[in-house]
């Protein structure tokens, strides 16, 4: 398997108390509540830890991109993947993803990661995605035209990346007389495209089709979800007449090592219910706004919510009973990866290993533990 | 009682509800979707052949692929107009309605006898930013509509069917297809209000939460010889919550004046 070390990079130093008192810890949180004395060390820890993946035997480091949030300080992840560049020397770096209906010139993306592929030699790994709903707030963009941009700029992008330029491209949201990109991109025809999801059967026969076979993350979903995209992917490569590799597939979870379950839980609860309570926990309104998916699977998810029932904090135990987080000792770790990954055939973990308000120590020892306990077993 | 008749024009079928003898008024809705039958039109249609067509996109209606903005919106009103029996109809718009209202007047005033604008979105004024309809809970935004909260009580003690949450969905997507970017407003419509030389009256609740009646000034200042009526103790839907004196403001203001 190939191991990623994935970093969202939240603000810590967040007063907890204070975010509850706003509508959500995204676009409207007060950018008062931010101390950029004490944003600027995390950063420092953060890239500290993702160099430090990368001499502990992780092939893949990343980061990714959010708007206006404490969740996560990756307004621009590729002013982050260039300062890994220079500190790293053989991990891949991977941008899990730029959101692309949120820029109006999508060739801004394909320069950047062309420059990133021709600063790293090769070694970039580019992610597509729409962005959260709530995203959509904050840049202002129409979620309804989410999936029409998002369409036509991976047309742009990959067209400026492959075809010799200059060349017109004409379409409906972007229409530019002259596509010609200086640099081009280092690798050929042209770096990988991942397309991290919390799935959905159109993007699947999307990314599965034959032309393109990006590889397929699973972003924290509960095992029986990961498992369900995964095997769906497999499915469609096989309607389109191929057989889908491991490496295609993948998921991301958070995970923390411990010497015990018990320990593991205890050390990894705050981060954990955090991440998912306090940084992450948006309001549906916000979450979804009109358009941002179909129209009969915002119905279906709409139904499925009212079946549910009103939203409560979500405990560590319940995340771990759905298989949306892994915590506990090196073999209950080592058993719980291996079960999904025995079924779904995917060679790809994208590890979370600092999540929440999660400590710098406790974060090194979890690296540490997980490098040393837990990788060497899928190791093919 | 109104009743419903399904309307073709091109490609495009829409529903729409119908009833009423006098000289035709077409009553452009909201974002909410087009309403109930109401007191409000039973009123109007005393004295006129009163239409409330269901905008493309909206409810029931057809959802044309072709319809991406205000201006298509506009475009198709115009067509819609054309395919009417009548030479010159009243044209009355409320928030989003009142928007398609002013854009299809800027472009061709020539089938409208008249226009009323009640609380329309389109221009906005610097400095007072509408409500944020699209980050409000179900209930803000219900809330956010009313003055008087008695009003807000009775609609939410209502829980949607299936049907109407679907039909709620559905408006909302295309409301935000309409509204979202930017936000409730067409730069350029501000420039060219000068062109609707038609009587025009613009209705503003006073307590507006979602479109300011500060509004109202500017319609004032670009509508040549626009009539501004401002409706006290009132929110952003008057033909509901003062239906009788919004409602009696339209038809005073129509008196007299030919189709």
């Amino acid at each position: 398997m190939k191991f990623t070390f994935f970093h969202l990079m939240p603000y810590r130093p967040l007063d907890l108390a204070e975010r509850h008192r706003h509508r959500a810890g995204w676009v409207v949180l007060p950018n008062t509540l931010y101390d950029p004395r004490k944003g600027a060390d995390e950063y420092q820890s953060y890239i500290d830890q993702l160099v430090y993946a990368e001499e502990l035997g992780f092939d893949i480091v990343a980061v990714n991109e959010h708007h206006q949030t404490a969740y996560g300080m990756m307004p621009a992840p590729n002013l982050i993947a260039s300062a890994l560049i220079q500190r790293t020397k053989h991990a891949k770096i991977a941008i899990l993803g730029r959101a692309l209906p949120l820029v109006n010139n999508p060739i801004n993306i394909a320069e950047e990661f062309a420059m990133l592929d021709n600063l790293s030699k090769g070694r970039i790994i580019t992610g597509f995605v729409r962005g959260i709903g709530n995203e959509y707030h904050a840049t202002g963009i129409n979620p309804y035209f989410s999936h029409e941009r998002f369409q036509e700029a991976h047309d742009l992008i990959v067209a400026a990346w492959t075809k010799p330029g200059p060349f017109p491209f004409e379409g409906e949201h972007y229409n530019l007389r002259y596509v010609n990109l200086w640099p081009r991109p280092y690798q050929t025809p042209h770096p990988p495209i991942w397309i991290p999801s919390m799935g959905s059967s159109e993007t699947i026969r999307w990314a599965a089709a034959p032309e393109r076979k990006y590889t397929f993350l699973v972003t924290f979903s509960g095992r029986d979800l990961v498992a369900r995209y995964l095997n769906l992917y497999r499915e469609q490569a096989k309607e389109y007449g191929y057989e889908a590799t491991g490496d295609q597939l993948g998921w991301a979870s958070p995970v923390y090592v411990a010497d015990t379950d018990e320990r593991a839980r205890e050390e990894a609860r705050a981060g954990i219910e955090t991440l998912f309570n306090d940084f992450l926990a948006v309001p549906w309104e916000m979450l979804m706004p009109p358009g941002y998916t179909s129209l009969p699977s915002m119905k279906n998810t709409m139904r499925m919510r009212k079946a549910l029932g009103a939203r409560k904090r979500h405990s560590l135990e319940e995340l771990m009973d759905s298989g949306t987080v892994v915590v506990g000792s090196p073999r209950t770790v080592r058993d719980q990866l291996a079960s999904l990954r025995d079924a779904t055939g995917a060679n790809n973990l994208v590890t979370m290993l600092q999540f929440g308000v999660l400590d710098n120590e406790l974060t090194r020892r979890n690296m540490e533990l997980f490098a040393a306990e837990v990788m060497p077993h899928f190791k093919n | 009682m109104a009743h419903e008749e399904k309307h073709k024009v091109r490609d495009t079928t829409v529903r729409l509800l119908r009833d009423g003898q006098g000289s035709p008024l077409i009553y452009l809705h909201g974002p909410a979707g087009r309403p109930a039958w109401s007191p409000f039109f039973a009123r109007l249609a005393e004295r006129h052949e009163v239409v409330v067509p269901e905008h493309p996109g909206f409810g029931l209606s057809d959802n044309p692929a072709w319809m991406r903005n205000i201006g298509d919106a506009a475009m198709y009103y115009l067509d819609f107009l054309d395919g009417l029996r009548a030479q010159r109809v009243h044209l009355v718009g409320h928030s989003l309605g009142g928007w398609i209202a002013a854009e299809l007047a800027v472009r061709n005033a020539a089938r409208l006898a008249s226009l009323t604008l009640i609380a329309p979105a389109g221009i906005r004024v610097k400095g007072v930013p509408s409500g944020d309809n699209f980050i409000w809970s179900p209930e803000e935004a219900t809330r956010n509509l009313f003055h008087d909260q008695s009003f807000a009580d009775e609609m939410l003690a209502h829980t949607p069917s299936e049907e109407e949450a679907d039909q709620i969905l559905t408006n909302r997507y295309m409301a935000t297809k309409l509204g979202w970017e930017p936000r409730w407003f067409n730069p350029s419509l501000e420039r060219w209000l000068h062109r609707i030389a038609v009587p025009t009256l613009v209705i503003w609740g006073a307590e507006d939460k979602f479109l300011p009646s500060r509004y109202a000034e500017l319609w004032r200042e670009r509508v040549p010889g626009a009539t501004v009526s401002i409706i006290d103790a009132c929110g952003h839907l008057p033909q509901i919550e003062k239906a009788d004196a919004t409602a009696a403001t339209i038809l005073r203001f129509l008196e007299g004046r030919r189709s």
